[in-house]
């Protein structure tokens, strides 16, 4: 196993390294071997790992294993270390399965762009940051593939690095979520100053064989900065706003890292913390809420914007915040559900994107775009999978993991109405603008340039092949965990529970007794796909069949249309509140106020020139007159006479 | 007596007397010889760091000569771990100085040279020296070269600058000397170990109230080499104005004899008031990390950005010391090491940018990395290990400081934990601003990318900086009888987790001592209280220790630590002495 875990990791750095150093002297088809190979072994030593874990019996211990010491400074060590349990195995399947195939599209995708080996090369190196933060033996080892996989995005991001705006994305990405790195390091102090290990295997069954109550006030501490860390990194509130802006990067970066992966790490952050989560309800509920609002807010955003990608990118952070939510109610495990199919289909849809984007010469205004479908046809049909599967369309796999986080958010441990409430809304709101995304995609009359209309193709089979894998998998894998109102056993949930079972039932026993629920798991379900399809209807109505409408609404609802497409004014709010400040307080006040002027100025410089003024003063007696100094000397003399006689 | 020290002090100087002896007009050659000279030293500085025994205590390589009747003063050289250290620091960035000043120094090169390995020979002493006379001087001596260095070969304020340089030092030169007469006039002796065992004895000869005014007349000294906010004003005009070798050497190793300064003095000579001004010095420090951080980002101009970043960095150095824990303290001595060699190498990078353009204003540049990829990557790489990035070396640092400073004050590890965002705002935004975007000017179009010597020098650096990032174990662990040492004095009960040898057998004996669940008394915002704060890791319950003792692995058995109570243990370490 341990050595295993080596193949799961060396390759892609080895890949990373290898075209990163020689990939400028290599022709393009042996960059992208040796990318594309490393994430094929990559994936084929995470699903050898983890079909030799499954011979293994439920209750087996997580496997650990200790390679070298990394850090140790008086009773702190920080191990390079490994840790594989069954929700390891999931990230690791999830990860490589999606990377490897997001590989095989960047061959087409990059074909024609300057940088392929740089390309490459960053793209291995943040398999191996993310595979390294998943299999990461405690939290130190894993913020070093947190930080990792945040230098890989912001490298990616700003890819295009000559155009302004794609450098000033990078860096607002990787400084927002470095402002929550702040909790994250944080809790891993006050982590390690209270308990005294940070390793996961140490830890993690200290603090579940802890009593009720025990503690909880540290936990709940802990809890809070780790999702502050969890909510930098996966873009909710308040530090969402660097992933819209990261759609500068490459499409497939966006697909890969900031749809399927590394925004997801937030919530694998949380779940591998159930244990401490579990023992602080109080900031788990956290947690949920602001996971929910976030999944309303971001979804409300998606409604008037107009450009695809950015569709998709408010959508990935609505999304993300139910899988929080999902976290937040104690029920982990329906958080890693919708976690592995969002990679699927959010992953899908970005690469359709691209896809489309190849068809138009780099359009990205859906209003420019329409009829789409009748010219790239493999594109507009695994679009159409993705479509329905994130809406939650029976059948498709977002209705599975969809389905799961409803029921929790009102049955869970922590769940309350009207978390439910909100995201059954939510719910409506996500098919409604995916739907219009589609339909002004892909359908209705063309709209873009007739010198565009003419270039339109679809993309090679470099491309179109990962599209219709994924799409498979975006209805598929939905299938491992059937619901219980539908008769199922939820087998997905039954299978992580040594990992998190313990502490979704330490929150059920803690959790106030309710009422029977008002409401059946049946019932929940009708509610949820009644407002998808409520959803898909408005946005037909809207978009289809009568095309005028929108622009109706849109001004007679001017306000709040405005407030929608200007995003609620928040980059603005924060530039204006946060960021200026700190410049011109800087600028003005710290470096010339009081750097410049107060201490080098007056202090330094002014003691220097007070020492120059008293000189030019005591020059004077040193005048080199002969009959001066006689004076001095008699002077002196008179006085020190004077002192004697009178003392 | 070996002589081992002393060849590596006075092997620059010997290179510098042969330079002295070639015709000036030989610069080829005279390059040449202070280059091997200072390879050479690089060897057996190397030699050393690998020759240090890890387990033990106190003084190495001593040599012990008496040189001067009255005053007694002695040739007392020798090292611990924090000494190897740094002088591994010094000797690896003089032979990279003098290559980076290759073309960029082509007046008096023979002086040049001269002075460059002077100042080394004076660096050494200055880790070396055990007798205060001796320290003083080498002190003293390294202070003319590095005047010279600026005042002669740096830019256009160079004379403002290397006045203001010397005055500030000497301010603090004064002061340390009157304490350093006071010392000896208190204990009759100038060598340090003997003031020590005098000073921690049953009657030390100074009051609590002299230990006060000595540690404010060391600490005022040390504190402006740091240098410590609100003293930091003299180090972008130094910086700034002098040429690039002398800001390497300035920032990678003269600061450090700031803090050097203060944990072999300050720390362990009087620990009484070190424990009292603990709380100002560090809120202090943390001024200098939040303060350097915001007036770094604003800076037009790429050395003081740097110099700036120092302050805040040193800040970090400042505040792990006087946490008074293990991780605060190796952290620190770490970051000494990290920030030489990042700094060192921001230097020589904005040096390189320098040669090419002739200015330092980062709006003269923009969208560099289209004309010179190679250097622009290894800018972003060494950008990012100032910024602490894991895996590379400064990350190592800032994360044991963090955790010691948290200790201390959980505020204080919070903010520093900002000023680690704050790295990320102005180190990026700066590379952002130069290498990024469009080309702007068209002075920047037709740029050479590095040539074989810059790559040499980067890449030798990039290699340090990432093999002290993923395996800093070979330096910790020679931190470990040092710090253990000025613990024992400034903080007794912290040192318990580093008296004891083998940090794999530590791994298992605290693996075990942590499976019994501690209580966290305080609330977190507040220090912790005394007796919580001086227990060692292992203070545990009876049964626990029982527990311990029957699962240590067999070489742990037996050892005071493990059977008897941590406020024995200590002490117990001590006397081995």
């Amino acid at each position: 196993m341990e050595a295993i875990l080596l193949l799961l990791l060396i390759p892609p750095l080895a890949g990373a390294a290898l075209n990163g150093i020689l990939g400028r002297r290599l022709p393009q088809a042996a960059v992208s071997l040796i990318g594309c190979g490393t994430a094929a072994l990559s994936m084929i030593a995470a699903l050898a790992a983890a079909w030799k874990f499954t011979q293994l019996p439920p209750d087996a211990a997580p496997y650990a294993h200790h390679y070298f010491t990394w850090i140790h400074s008086g009773t702190f060590t920080a191990d390079f270390a490994l840790y594989y349990d069954r929700l390891t195995l999931v990230m690791t399947c999830t990860v490589t399965v999606t990377a490897f195939l997001i590989h095989l599209y960047s061959r087409g995708y990059m074909e024609h762009e300057g940088g392929y080996y740089r390309f490459f090369s960053h793209l291995n190196l943040f398999l191996f940051m993310m595979l390294l933060l998943v299999t990461a033996g405690n939290y130190a080892l894993m913020f070093v593939g947190w930080e990792g996989v945040g230098l890989c995005s912001y490298l990616l991001i700003s890819f295009y690095f000559t155009r302004q705006s794609a450098a000033d994305a990078g860096k607002k990405a990787f400084i927002t979520t470095r402002i929550g790195d702040v909790g994250f390091t944080l809790a891993v102090a006050l982590l390690f100053w209270t308990f005294r290990s940070i390793d996961f295997s140490t830890v993690l069954p200290q603090i579940a064989a802890l009593g009720a109550g025990e503690q909880r006030t540290v936990l709940t501490a802990i809890g809070l900065l780790f999702f502050l860390g969890a909510a930098g990194k996966s873009a909710q509130i308040p530090l969402y706003v660097w992933l819209p802006d990261a759609m500068e990067g490459p499409t497939p970066v966006s697909a890969l890292i900031h749809a399927a992966t590394m925004v997801t790490a937030g919530v694998y952050l949380v779940a591998r913390s159930n244990a401490i989560f579990s023992h602080a309800p109080a900031a788990l509920s956290t947690v949920g809420a602001i996971g929910c609002i976030t999944a309303f807010f971001a979804a409300t955003i998606a409604l008037c914007q107009n450009d695809l990608k950015r569709i998709l990118a408010y959508s990935t952070i609505s999304q993300l915040g139910y899988m929080f939510a999902a976290c937040g109610a104690g029920v982990f495990a329906a958080g890693i559900f919708h976690l592995m199919t969002h990679a699927a289909f959010k992953a899908l849809l970005f690469l359709g994107a691209g896809s489309v984007m190849h068809a138009l010469s780099g359009e990205l205004d859906i209003r420019k775009m329409g009829g789409l479908r009748h010219r790239i046809k493999i594109t507009y049909g695994t679009f159409l999978i993705a479509t329905l599967s994130i809406c939650g369309v029976p059948g498709f796999a977002g209705f599975f993991s969809k389905d799961e986080i409803l029921a929790a958010e009102y049955e869970g441990a922590l769940g309350r109405s009207w978390l439910f409430v909100l995201g059954s809304v939510t719910a409506g709101l996500t098919a409604f603008y995916m739907f219009r995304a589609l339909l002004m995609t892909f359908h209705g009359q063309p709209r873009m340039d007739p010198e565009v209309e003419r270039h339109i193709h679809e993309s090679s089979s470099k491309m179109t092949g990962p599209l219709i894998v994924l799409a498979i998998l975006s209805i598929v894998a939905g299938w491992v965990s059937w619901p219980k109102p539908l008769g199922g056993a939820e087998a997905f949930d039954r299978y992580l529970e040594p990992v998190f079972g313990q502490s979704e039932e330490l929150l059920r026993a803690a959790a106030p007794a309710t009422p029977a629920h008002a409401l059946t798991g049946g019932a929940l379900m009708l509610i949820s796909l009644g407002a998808a399809g409520l959803g898909i209807l408005l946005a037909l109505w809207f978009y289809l069949w009568s095309p005028e409408l929108p622009e109706r609404l849109a001004r007679n609802f001017k306000s709040a249309y405005t407030l929608l497409v200007n995003k609620y004014y928040v980059d603005e709010l924060y530039g204006a509140l946060i960021v200026r400040p700190i410049r011109l307080c800087s600028e003005g006040l710290l470096w010339r106020g009081i750097d410049a002027g107060a201490i080098d100025g007056v202090l330094v410089n002014g003691t220097a020139e007070a020492t120059a003024e008293v000189g030019g003063i005591l020059r004077r007696i040193q005048s080199g007159n002969l009959r001066s100094y006689a004076a001095w000397v008699l002077l002196g003399a008179v006085v020190w006479v004077g002192y004697v006689l009178l003392r | 007596m070996s002589h081992i020290l002393t060849i590596l002090t006075f092997l620059p100087l010997v290179g510098a007397t042969v330079v002295a002896f070639i015709p000036r007009t030989a610069t080829a050659k005279i390059r040449w010889v202070a280059l091997v000279t200072s390879l050479v030293t690089l060897a057996w500085g190397i030699g050393l760091f690998l020759g240090f025994d890890l387990h033990h205590p106190g003084l190495q390589f001593v040599e012990n000569y008496p040189w001067i009747e009255s005053p007694p003063v002695a040739y007392h050289l020798g090292v611990d771990g924090l000494s190897v250290l740094l002088l591994l620091l010094t000797v690896f960035l003089a032979p990279l100085a003098i290559l980076a000043s290759w073309r960029s120094i082509g007046e008096r090169v023979k002086e040049f040279h001269l002075l460059m390995l002077a100042l080394e020979t004076g660096m050494n002493g200055v880790f070396v020296a055990q007798d205060l006379f001796l320290f003083f001087v080498f002190w003293e001596a390294m202070l003319i070269p590095m005047y010279f260095l600026i005042g002669i070969w740096g830019h256009e304020r160079r004379i403002y600058a290397a006045v203001k340089f010397i005055l500030y030092t000497m301010l603090g030169s004064a002061l340390m000397l009157v304490a350093i007469l006071y010392l000896y006039n208190a204990t009759g002796t100038l060598e340090l170990p003997a003031i020590l065992a005098q000073l921690s004895g049953p009657a030390p000869p100074i009051s609590p109230k002299g230990a006060r005014w000595l540690f404010l007349a060391f600490f005022l000294a040390f504190a402006i080499k740091v240098p410590l906010f609100p003293l930091h004003t003299w180090l972008p005009d130094a910086h700034v104005e002098a040429p690039v070798a002398g800001s390497v050497i300035l920032a990678g190793v003269l600061l450090k004899m700031g803090t050097y300064g203060i944990l072999r003095f300050c720390l362990p000579l009087f620990p009484e008031a070190s424990r009292q001004f603990a709380p100002v010095i560090s809120v202090l420090a943390v001024i200098g990390i939040l303060y350097g951080s915001l007036v770094s980002m604003v800076q037009p101009d790429l050395k003081k950005l740097v110099a700036y970043s120092s302050v805040a960095h040193l800040g970090f150095v400042v505040l792990g010391i006087f946490a008074f824990n293990p991780m605060g303290l190796e952290g620190a001595i770490y970051q000494m090491c990290n920030h030489g060699v990042s700094t060192g190498a921001l230097f020589i990078l904005v040096g390189m940018l320098y040669d090419r353009r002739h200015t330092r204003l980062i709006s003269e540049f923009g969208g560099l990395s289209s004309v010179l990829p190679v250097l622009g990557a290894f800018f972003l790489f060494v950008t990012l290990s100032s910024l602490g990035l894991p895996m590379l070396n400064g990350f190592v640092g800032e994360f044991l400081i963090i955790l010691g400073a948290f200790h201390r004050r959980a505020l204080y590890g919070a903010l520093a934990a900002t000023g680690v965002v704050l790295a990320a705002v102005y180190l990026l935004w700066m590379y952002q601003r130069v290498f990024l975007g469009e080309v702007r000017s068209e002075k920047n179009r037709a740029l050479a990318d590095c040539s074989g010597r810059e790559k040499l020098i980067l890449t030798a650096m990039a290699a340090v900086i990432l093999g002290m990032g993923v395996y800093p174990q070979p330096f910790l662990r020679r931190l470990d009888q040092s710090v253990a040492e000025v613990l024992a004095r400034v903080q007794p009960g912290e040192e318990a987790a580093l008296v004891f040898g083998s940090p794999k057998g530590w791994n298992d004996a605290s693996r075990v001592a942590t499976s019994s669940a501690t209580t966290f008394h305080a609330p977190w915002l507040l220090p912790l209280p005394g007796p919580e704060r001086e227990r060692g890791p292992l203070d545990l319950t009876r049964d626990s220790r029982r527990e311990l003792r029957d699962a240590a692995p067999a070489e742990l058995k037996g050892i005071a630590g493990v059977a008897c109570t941590p406020g024995e243990a200590p002490r117990a370490g001590m006397n081995r002495r």
